[in-house]
């Protein structure tokens, strides 16, 4: 896995709610564990499915950059921040839970919804 | 030196201790925090546990040169900032020298959803990575419980915790960890579980709407430390934390002796006044002179060159000021030089611990020689008599040690017995002087007598006193059927004596003239028999002559007749004659 693994599809057709923004996230991990690397597999997974070609993932390592962590208020470790569309989110956890990924990211509204 | 006394090596040298720099905390901690070992800080809202960590790391870095992180959860950088500059604390300052890094961590609920299996590597390091930026010794997490609420995972976050405090550990820093106190258990969420080498619970208590703030070591591991709670304030310093000073009866007695003020006073202490480093309570019902005599006492500490601290708890200094000046006495130029401080504040603003812990500030920061109290009794309608009485015999104890001499009035009313002061401290003072009002004859007088004053030969009498254009001046004694005259009884006392006086003067000198007169007499008499007797000699004296000149005439005669008898005899017998009557002449 790199530091900054960009999956990109810029001119992707429409999603079904007809959202054309684009989506940035970041990934913050702390070494290669097994919970960074479910997290990020988890999340690729889930972009692909819902966002194709419209969004941007970008992998921060702490133990390379520590300093970073204070900047989006990590404490937990792996941390998805969602930076686009706003508001800001935070999902913490190694995303195995789908479910609660697609609610926080605003994917899905949560539960059964309308 | 008392200090010195009070301040005890720990108990166990092994344990190494990280000084706080927090006024008296370092004392009954016995050093300090435990070196490299996390801290627990608990108490309710608003007790001052945030104030404590940044004293605790402020300190560190300004005093002891160990670099401190302030890892907060709860207020950000700025909001600390501003928070501690009123205590003179420049975090930005620090933070720019590298001795201060501070990390706000903000862990809200509704922006976080959990989505499986984590940790909190990500505040390991951003932990690590402040403490490595500045080599920091110290840290503070405050209050790490808000963790909690931000996450749900109570599971993973106690595990978590855990592994926190181990890593603190492992780490080397002195740690101090902020908690809320909880129902029942002294934190919410049950940090003393983790954090178990030293618990400190601080504590913030209404009492008869009076708040006072204290403070409790739980618990020290490996170390003796003071169980008490401990009374502290909260001021323009940071804290500050009152050791109750040992009470045991170790100061030394001075010989020493210094005035009152009023040398009619000072002869009725043994000559010499008081002894310095003793304790003076004057005791007297309202209006009978307490803060006069008060004033004399720190006019004349003043005047001997020494530092006087004055407590009034009823009256404003400018108000002093005046009303001692109306009787004779300035105390501006010592004010003015520095020698003499006022502290004035109500009794009831603060609680008694309060009074306290400001009373040993001051006497800290300004060193006095002499402490006059004014009047101490108020401090009762703050707590109740039994707390006054505790304070105070902390305070005499403090003060003693200290060698100051004090002062302390207290108010007596009307309907108690006389001896027996608001705050019983009778049995703790050296000296005692009663002040009280004689009703007589239609008036009020004020007198004063020493009921007690160890260690001299003190007069027994009861004195008049009053407070004159030069101050306090104590009268004669004038002893009547009734007792000690006072007022116009003494007054008129006083006059009849002088009539009296002036009566046997003026005999005495009547005496004298006739005396002189007589003499006159006497002598005018001497000299007129002498006249007398003079003329009669010259009567005398005359009678006999013109006998003698008779007597010659006759002889004359008859030598004549005897020339005409018998010639030639005549010359023989007339020359001698004629010459013993020339010298009976010349002898007139």
């Amino acid at each position: 896995m790199n530091d900054s693994a960009k999956l990109a599809g810029q001119t992707a057709p429409l999603g079904a709610n007809g959202e054309t923004e684009q989506w940035e996230l970041r990934l913050y991990i702390a070494g290669q564990t097994p919970k960074s690397v479910a997290a990020f597999a988890n999340l690729k997974r889930l972009c692909e499915e819902h966002l194709p070609g419209r969004y941007k993932i970008e992998v921060i390592d702490l133990m390379q950059h520590p300093q970073l962590a204070a900047g989006d208020q990590i404490v937990a470790i792996p941390t998805l921040v969602r930076k686009l569309p706003e508001p800001l989110r935070r999902i913490v956890g190694d995303l195995s839970n789908t479910e609660r990924t697609l609610v926080g990211l605003q994917l899905r509204p949560a539960k059964p919804g309308k | 030196m008392a200090k010195a006394a009070n301040h005890r090596t720990p108990a166990n040298p092994g344990l190494a201790k990280a000084p706080t720099g927090i006024q008296g905390l370092d004392e009954i901690t016995g050093g300090g925090l435990p070196r490299g070992r996390p801290t627990l800080v608990c108490g309710s809202a608003g007790c001052g546990k945030t104030l404590l960590a940044m004293e605790f790391l402020v300190r560190g870095a300004t005093q002891f040169g160990e670099p401190g992180v302030f890892m907060s959860f709860e207020e950000t950088a700025e909001e600390l900032t501003q928070n501690v500059r009123s205590l003179g604390f420049d975090l930005d300052e620090l933070a720019q020298q590298k001795k201060l890094a501070i990390d706000f961590v903000r862990v809200e609920r509704n922006e976080i959803e959990e989505t499986g299996e984590y940790d909190l590597e990500g505040l390991f390091v951003r932990l690590n990575h402040a403490i490595d930026s500045i080599g920091a010794k110290r840290v503070v997490l405050d209050t790490i419980e808000a963790l909690f609420s931000g996450l749900s995972n109570n599971a993973i976050l106690r595990g978590e915790l855990r592994r926190l405090f181990r890593w603190l550990k492992d780490k080397g820093v002195t740690a101090v960890i902020t908690g809320e106190r909880g129902d029942g258990t002294l934190t919410r969420h049950g940090l003393e579980e983790y954090v178990s080498d030293c618990v400190i619970l601080l504590d913030h208590r209404v009492m008869d709407q009076m708040s006072t703030r204290r403070l409790r070591i739980v618990k020290y591991r490996g170390t003796t430390h003071e169980t008490n709670e401990y009374p502290f304030l909260i001021d323009a310093d940071g804290i500050s934390v009152l050791p109750v000073t040992s009470l045991g009866l170790q100061h030394t007695a001075s010989a020493e002796r210094i005035s009152s003020g009023i040398p009619r006073l000072d002869a009725m202490l043994g000559g010499e006044g008081f002894y310095r480093s003793s304790t003076v309570l004057m005791s007297g019902t309202a209006g009978s002179g307490k803060t006069s005599i008060a004033a004399h006492f720190a006019a004349a500490a003043c005047a001997r060159g020494e530092r006087c601290l004055y407590f009034a708890f009823e009256e404003s200094p400018g108000q002093i000021l005046r009303n001692m000046r109306s009787i004779g006495i300035d105390l501006e130029p010592w004010v003015k030089k520095g020698l003499l401080h006022f502290h004035a504040s109500r009794a009831a603003i603060h609680g008694l611990e309060m009074h306290l812990a400001t009373i040993h500030k001051l006497v800290r920061e300004f060193q006095p020689r002499v402490v006059v109290m004014d009047p101490v009794g108020s401090l009762t309608s703050v707590g109740t008599r039994q707390d006054a009485n505790v304070m105070l015999t902390r305070l005499i104890d403090f003060l003693k040690m200290q060698g100051i001499t004090a002062l302390l009035t207290s108010l007596t009313s009307g309907d108690e017995a006389l001896e027996q002061t608001v705050v019983n401290v009778s049995t703790l003072v050296d000296t005692w002087l009663l002040l009280r009002d004689l009703e007589l004859d239609g008036e009020r007088n004020r007198v004063m007598y020493v009921l007690k004053s160890r260690g001299m030969a003190h007069s027994n009498q009861l004195r008049e006193f009053l407070l004159t254009d030069q101050g306090v001046e104590l009268q004669n004694v004038y002893l009547g059927a009734e007792g000690v005259l006072t007022g116009s009884a003494r007054q008129t006392r006083e006059a009849t004596e002088k009539a009296a006086r002036l009566l046997r003067h003026q005999e005495v000198e009547a005496k004298q003239r006739e005396r002189v007169l007589k003499r006159e007499a006497q002598e005018a008499r001497i000299i007129a028999l002498q006249k007398e007797f003079e003329a009669e000699e010259e009567v005398a004296k005359r009678d006999i002559d013109q006998e003698q000149s008779r007597e010659e005439t006759n002889r004359q005669d008859r030598d004549r007749m005897g020339i005409s008898r018998q010639g030639d005899k005549v010359l023989k017998d007339a020359e001698p004659l004629a010459r013993s009557h020339e010298t009976a002449r010349s002898r007139k």
